[in-house]
C-alpha cells in the first residue's frame, strides 16, 4: 500500500477509479509518511487534514454516487507557505508573520481544490522566498531527500522535497528569480515556472510583484501539465492575469520534436560551472538531438549583467511590497512606546538576516539620489536582457542551459557570503528578468548520485512547446543519463 | 567603500527597521560587495534604451480592468482575528495624537 506515495496523477486516478483505495485511505497514507519523514526533512510547516478529510470525503462521495471526476480528483497537493489558504496558517516561513490564517484562499488554491486537488498542507521556504537553499526559513532548513546532508534548493525547497520524497504527488512553488525551477533541479524532479501573467497572483503574498509567478513541482513532466492546465488563465481579481486562451497541456505531450531548433547559448557554459553539471547537460542537449532536435549556437550577451539587475529590480520591489509587515494588522508584534518604535522593533526583531538584507539594499537603490543609477539601470537593463530572449527565439524554437551551475550543496556550505550565493542564481534569473517560461527537468546524476536539471525556456506563453520538449526528453530517458 | 555606517543607518530608519550595531556593520560590509559587483552594470551604456516598466504589455481588448462593481466580502471578523492587538472594529496601535 505504501506504493501509492510514488503514485502519479493518472496513478491516483486509476486506484480511485478501481476502487483499490479510498481518497480518505490515500490522505491516510500521505499523513502517515508525513508523520515519519517530516521529522528529518522539515518540509511542512503546517498540515490542513480537517480540510484535506472534508474534500476526501467529496471526493469518495463522488465515486460512491458514480460521478464524473474532476481532472485531479484525490490528488494530493503540498502548497508553499507564500499562497494564501483560508484558515491554514501561512507565515512565508517568516517569524513576523507567526500565526497568521488568511481570510481568503489564492485563486491557484480554489482552482485546483474545486479540480479536486486534497490540500495537505503548507511547505517550508526561504524567508519570503528569498533565498535559494531554503536555510532563510525562520523555521529551520528543509533538507534534501536524495541526499540528507545537502539542501533542497531554494526558495521553494519544502515544495521541491516534498514531491521527492513521496509526501505530496504535486506541489505549488513560486519563483521570482529561480525559486521553482532551482529545487527542481535539486531534488530531481520537474518544475515549472510559467509566463509571468500565465497564473494569477491572486492571493500569492507578494515578494518582487513584476518577478513573482506560481507553477507546479510534480513527478512527471505529464503531472506538471495537468497542474498547469488548471492554474493557467485570465483571472479577473489579478489584472496582470493575461486573457491568452489556455491549451490541454497534456493533450499535446507526444508528438514528435523533429526540426525543432534549440538554442544552446554559449555565454551561459563560460566560468562557474561545475564540470559535472555541465557534462550531464550536454549529454542531456545530444540526448535532444538524437530525438530530432537541431542544435544551434546562439549568444545571449547581456546574461553577464542579469543577476546584478536582478538583485536590484526585486530587492527594491521587496522593499515596498514588505512595509506592510508592521505589527498592525497581521502576525506579531513587538511593543514598542511610540508608532514608530513599535514599528522599528517589530520588523528589526521578526524579520530574518536575509530579509532585512534585501530590504536595505532595496530601500538604498530606491533612495533620493541614487535612484537613476540603481533602479533605472536596473530596469534598462532588464530590457535588454528580455532583448537577447527576443532576439534569440527568432533563430530558435527554445533555449537549452543548465537549471543551476552547481549541483545541491551541504548545508551551510554557503551561507556566509551571501554574494557568492546570489551569483549562483544566473542561469535562471535571465528568464525571470525576461517574463519568459522555463521548465527544469533532470538530466542524470553526479558520481556522487546529486540531481542535475537540465532548463528548457520558451517565448511567453509558449508552455505548450516547452511541456513538449520536456516530456519527449523524460521518456526518453533524460533522468538516466 | 561605497557604503558607510550613517549610510545604513539612514536606510533603515526609511524602512522602518530597528538594527542592532553587529547587524549594521555586517549588513555595511556585505552591501558595499554587492553594490561594488552591480557597478558592472556601468559596463554597458544605456542612454538609448527604455526602462522594461511592464513585463506583459497591456491588453488591447480592454479586459485588463474588470469592472468597478461593489461586492461584499464579509471578513471583517476574520480579519480582525488575525491582528496583533484588535479592537473590534479597529486595529489598535500606539497612541499617536498627544491628549
Amino acid at each position: 500500500m505504501s506504493a501509492a506515495t510514488t503514485w502519479t496523477i493518472p496513478e491516483v486516478r486509476a486506484a480511485l477509479d478501481s476502487r483499490e483505495i479510498s481518497a480518505r485511505e490515500l490522505v491516510d497514507e500521505f499523513y502517515r509518511r508525513i508523520d515519519q519523514h517530516n521529522p528529518l526533512l522539515n518540509v511542512y510547516l503546517a498540515l490542513s487534514p480537517e480540510r484535506a478529510y472534508a474534500q476526501a470525503d467529496r471526493i469518495d462521495a463522488a465515486i460512491a454516487s458514480g460521478d464524473a471526476l474532476p481532472s485531479l480528483a484525490g490528488v494530493p497537493l503540498a502548497v508553499k507557505d507564500v499562497i494564501s489558504t483560508r484558515g491554514i496558517p501561512t507565515t512565508c516561513g517568516s517569524r513576523i508573520l507567526e500565526g497568521y490564517r488568511p481570510p481568503y484562499d489564492a485563486t491557484v488554491i480554489a482552482r485546483l481544490e474545486h479540480a479536486g486537488a486534497i490540500i495537505l498542507g503548507k511547505t517550508n521556504c526561504d524567508e519570503f522566498a528569498m533565498g535559494s537553499s531554503n536555510e532563510n526559513s525562520a523555521y529551520g532548513p528543509v533538507r534534501n531527500p536524495v541526499a540528507p546532508d545537502r539542501v533542497p534548493g531554494g526558495s521553494s525547497g519544502g515544495s521541491g522535497a516534498a514531491v521527492a520524497a513521496g509526501l505530496a504527488v504535486i506541489a505549488l512553488g513560486t519563483d521570482t528569480g529561480g525559486s521553482i525551477r532551482q529545487p527542481g533541479s535539486f531534488c530531481g524532479i520537474p518544475a515549472m515556472m510559467p509566463s509571468y501573467g500565465r497564473v494569477s497572483r491572486y492571493g500569492l503574498i507578494a515578494f518582487a510583484s513584476s518577478l513573482d509567478r506560481i507553477g507546479p513541482f510534480a513527478r512527471t513532466v505529464r503531472d506538471a501539465a495537468t497542474v498547469m492546465s488548471t492554474i493557467a488563465g485570465r483571472d479577473p481579481l489579478d489584472s496582470t492575469s493575461a486573457s491568452t486562451p489556455v491549451p490541454e497541456y497534456a493533450a499535446s505531450l507526444g508528438r514528435s520534436l523533429s526540426g525543432l531548433r534549440i538554442g544552446v547559448p554559449d555565454d551561459y557554459f563560460a566560468e562557474g560551472i561545475h564540470p559535472e553539471v555541465r557534462r550531464k547537460v550536454e549529454a542531456g542537449i545530444k540526448l535532444l538531438e538524437k530525438l530530432g532536435c537541431r542544435r544551434v549556437s546562439i549568444r545571449m550577451p547581456n546574461t553577464d549583467y542579469a543577476v546584478a539587475a536582478y538583485y536590484i529590480i526585486a530587492t527594491a520591489e521587496a522593499s515596498s511590497n514588505l512595509a506592510r509587515y508592521d505589527g498592525v494588522r497581521y502576525g506579531s508584534r513587538v511593543p514598542g512606546g511610540t508608532l514608530i518604535e513599535m514599528y522599528q522593533k517589530t520588523r528589526g526583531r521578526k524579520f530574518g538576516a536575509e530579509v532585512k538584507r534585501r530590504i536595505v539594499l532595496g530601500t538604498y537603490v530606491l533612495s533620493a539620489g541614487y535612484y537613476d543609477a540603481y533602479y533605472l539601470k536596473g530596469q534598462k537593463v532588464r530590457s535588454l536582457i528580455a532583448r537577447d530572449f527576443r532576439e534569440a527565439f527568432e533563430k530558435v524554437d527554445v533555449i537549452i542551459t543548465p537549471t543551476s551551475p552547481v549541483p545541491p550543496f551541504r548545508l551551510g556550505e554557503r551561507t556566509s557570503n551571501p554574494l557568492e550565493m546570489y551569483l549562483a542564481d544566473i542561469y535562471t534569473v535571465t528568464g525571470s528578468l525576461a517574463g519568459v517560461p522555463g521548465i527544469s527537468v533532470p538530466t542524470g546524476k553526479t558520481s556522487e548520485g546529486l540531481p542535475v536539471g537540465l532548463q528548457i525556456y520558451g517565448p511567453a506563453f509558449c508552455e505548450e512547446r516547452v511541456l513538449h520538449l520536456a516530456h519527449a526528453f523524460e521518456q526518453a530517458g533524460g533522468a538516466d543519463l | 567603500m561605497k557604503i558607510s555606517r550613517e549610510d545604513v543607518l539612514k536606510v533603515a530608519a526609511l524602512a522602518n527597521l530597528e538594527l542592532t550595531d553587529d547587524e549594521v556593520e555586517t549588513y555595511r560590509g556585505q552591501l558595499d560587495d554587492i553594490l561594488t559587483y552591480i557597478d558592472k552594470l556601468n559596463e554597458i551604456d544605456t542612454s538609448n534604451i527604455e526602462p522594461m516598466t511592464q513585463v506583459v504589455a497591456a491588453s488591447t481588448d480592454g479586459s485588463t480592468l474588470r469592472d468597478d462593481v461593489v461586492v461584499r466580502s464579509d471578513v471583517i471578523t476574520e480579519v480582525l482575528r488575525g491582528a496583533p492587538d484588535p479592537a473590534p472594529l479597529y486595529f489598535r496601535v500606539p497612541r499617536v495624537i498627544e491628549k
